[in-house]
């Protein structure tokens, strides 16, 4: 299929439409809508850099920052520790484990929105009942306060998220060789120094790929934070890519919500580089 | 023997970590079939009487019927065309060896760095004046959000098919599109089917892109209809519990049956 065939460009053509009009004209526009002054009707008039210099005084927008970086850090040590011991346990010769997969991966498949309002209905009704049963004053009033909403969404996408990186670790875990195991254990070390020794540095690209994807799932989380918090109490748990959509089509400040879309997507796009460089960086090593 | 106790107790774990894992499940299940009262009454325990008037009432508050085939609609179109169109656009790109193709196929990579809100407010206003902001328009956006993974996905597949398949039915008179369609499309079914799990799960589960392009009545998927149930019915637990358990069926059934090319699927998807 040469460049000059018809059928080449024949074939691309209906992938090719939909990118530049989904997202290459789009991001586009965007980035210069981010130095008007457009309120997504009419014409814009450029203002420079004002949007940019506004949003990093704008108390509200750091907040939402940092409490993002907090959660993508914290979400990203808890995933993977669970995904990992999940991975561990149902890759053991145990009769239960195509079960065990089934179950923990269930939560994926359904959306972050309907979950979130699950444990909506168990961090305020389940737990205020478990708190009024034992006493414990720490049960109540979960989501009213910042650090519970923190946690009750640590929670939530830990629930769902760690039978997601399982099956990532699953996946080099099994590419482990069963003789290196073996060999092992013949010579004398115990499961702890086989899993350091062994097991360990051949997983190790597991890390690389999950804490890459469990990253940018949390960085860019949505529907989990509108339908379990909705940014309660005082927009306090709220995330960045909420904050966006809030202030695009809730306050109607496009160009502003479009500024904070363009450093929102320098972010995510440098993390990922910088991902991909040490990615290759360590393939060449090896 | 030592071995033996330890397999147990790795057992015994993965059994009390499943069971914490259904336990969400469970609470709204049981809770889905209480009168409002029980639920106050009791919340954790298995409901006094089991009533399905909280099922019927969602049902039709949902106008469920409707809403499932919505989601049916879109996201079984979308899947379908991000499929067919993907395919061929990775074989076009991967049967030729040019720059620009080269250059084609890492501009669809790249497009998966960028995060949906950098493009959302834009999007949303071009296909507001083209009038596009409809069913069709959506199915069209999931087109170009979902081709980029695909592709990737059957570029790596269609590198390990020999060009000398396509030559051989090309001297047998096949033109091009016959040589895809008969030859290479159906090679790459395993892939389509973890193209297709791939894309059905977030095109089935997305709310944001849905709820800023089809708002009107009558035309809402499930999570759509299911924000606005349940905004409606806050304070009252047993209807919204009963429309999240309606809302659930259809992924559990489908899950039920297909669980092992899923989980493939998924595995596939994400090693690559």
């Amino acid at each position: 299929m040469r460049n000059r065939d018809a059928a080449y460009w024949l074939f691309l053509t209906p992938v090719l439409a939909a990118l530049i009009l989904v997202v290459i004209v789009p991001l586009i526009y965007g980035f210069y809508y981010s130095f008007t002054n457009w309120n997504g009707l009419g014409t814009p008039d450029f203002i420079g850099l004002k949007n940019y210099i506004d949003l990093f005084t704008d108390k509200g927008f750091l907040d939402t920052f940092w409490f993002t970086i907090k959660f993508s850090v914290a979400a990203i040590v808890v995933i993977n520790i669970i995904g990992l011991s999940l991975a561990l346990i149902v890759t053991s010769k145990i009769k239960s484990s195509n079960i065990l997969r089934t179950v923990f991966f269930m939560p994926n498949l359904i959306g972050g929105l309907i979950l979130g309002f699950i444990w909506q209905f168990i961090f305020i009704k389940v737990f205020g009942a478990i708190g009024d049963l034992t006493g414990i004053e720490a049960f109540n009033g979960w989501l009213s306060t910042t650090d519970t909403g923190f946690w009750g969404l640590i929670i939530l996408t830990s629930w769902q998220m760690a039978g997601y990186i399982m099956i990532i670790y699953i996946a080099y875990l099994q590419a482990v060789p069963e003789d290196l195991i073996e060999a092992a254990k013949i010579d004398g070390a115990n499961s702890f120094q086989r899993f350091r020794h062994i097991t360990f540095p051949l997983v190790a690209p597991a890390f690389t790929v999950s804490l890459f994807l469990t990253l940018s799932h949390s960085f860019k989380i949505y529907d989990q934070n509108l339908s379990l918090t909705n940014g309660a109490p005082y927009n306090s748990t709220e995330m960045v890519a909420m904050n966006i959509v809030k202030s695009a089509f809730t306050e109607n400040d496009m160009a502003y919500a479009q500024a904070k879309a363009v450093i929102f997507f320098v972010i995510v796009a440098l993390v990922s580089l910088t991902q991909v460089y040490f990615n290759k960086k360590r393939e060449v090593e090896l | 023997m030592r071995g033996k106790w330890k397999l147990w107790l790795i057992g015994f774990i993965g059994f009390i970590l499943a069971i914490l894992w259904l336990t969400p499940f469970y609470l709204m299940l049981v809770n889905a079939f209480k009168m409002k009262r029980d639920i106050f009454a009791d919340t954790l325990g298995l409901p006094e009487t089991w009533t399905f008037e909280n099922f019927t009432q969602a049902f039709e508050q949902l106008d469920f019927l409707r809403t499932l085939f919505n989601s049916l609609l879109i996201s079984g179109v979308s899947v379908v065309i991000i499929i067919i169109f993907s395919a061929m656009a990775a074989y076009a790109l991967s049967r030729n060896k040019s720059k620009i193709s080269s250059l084609l196929f890492f501009v669809f990579v790249a497009a998966m760095l960028i995060p949906f809100q950098s493009v959302m407010i834009p999007l949303v206003a071009q296909f507001g004046q083209l009038g596009m902001l409809n069913k069709a328009g959506l199915i069209f956006m999931y087109l170009g959000f979902g081709c980029s993974l695909s592709i990737f996905l059957y570029h790596g597949t269609l590198k390990g098919i020999p060009i000398s398949l396509d030559e051989a039915a090309k001297i047998d008179g096949a033109n091009r599109f016959q040589v895809f369609w008969y030859i290479i499309f159906p090679l790459l079914k395993p892939m389509s089917i973890t193209v297709g799990i791939l894309n059905v799960i977030w095109i089935w589960n997305d709310y944001l892109l849905p709820s800023l392009v089809i708002g009107g009545a009558g035309s809402e998927t499930i999570p759509l209809k299911l924000f606005f149930f349940f905004g409606q019915y806050t304070k009252q637990w047993h209807l919204a519990l009963a429309g999240l358990t309606l809302s659930i069926i259809p992924v559990i059934i489908a899950y039920f049956f297909a669980q092992r090319q899923i989980i493939k699927g998924i595995a596939d998807g994400a090693v690559k």
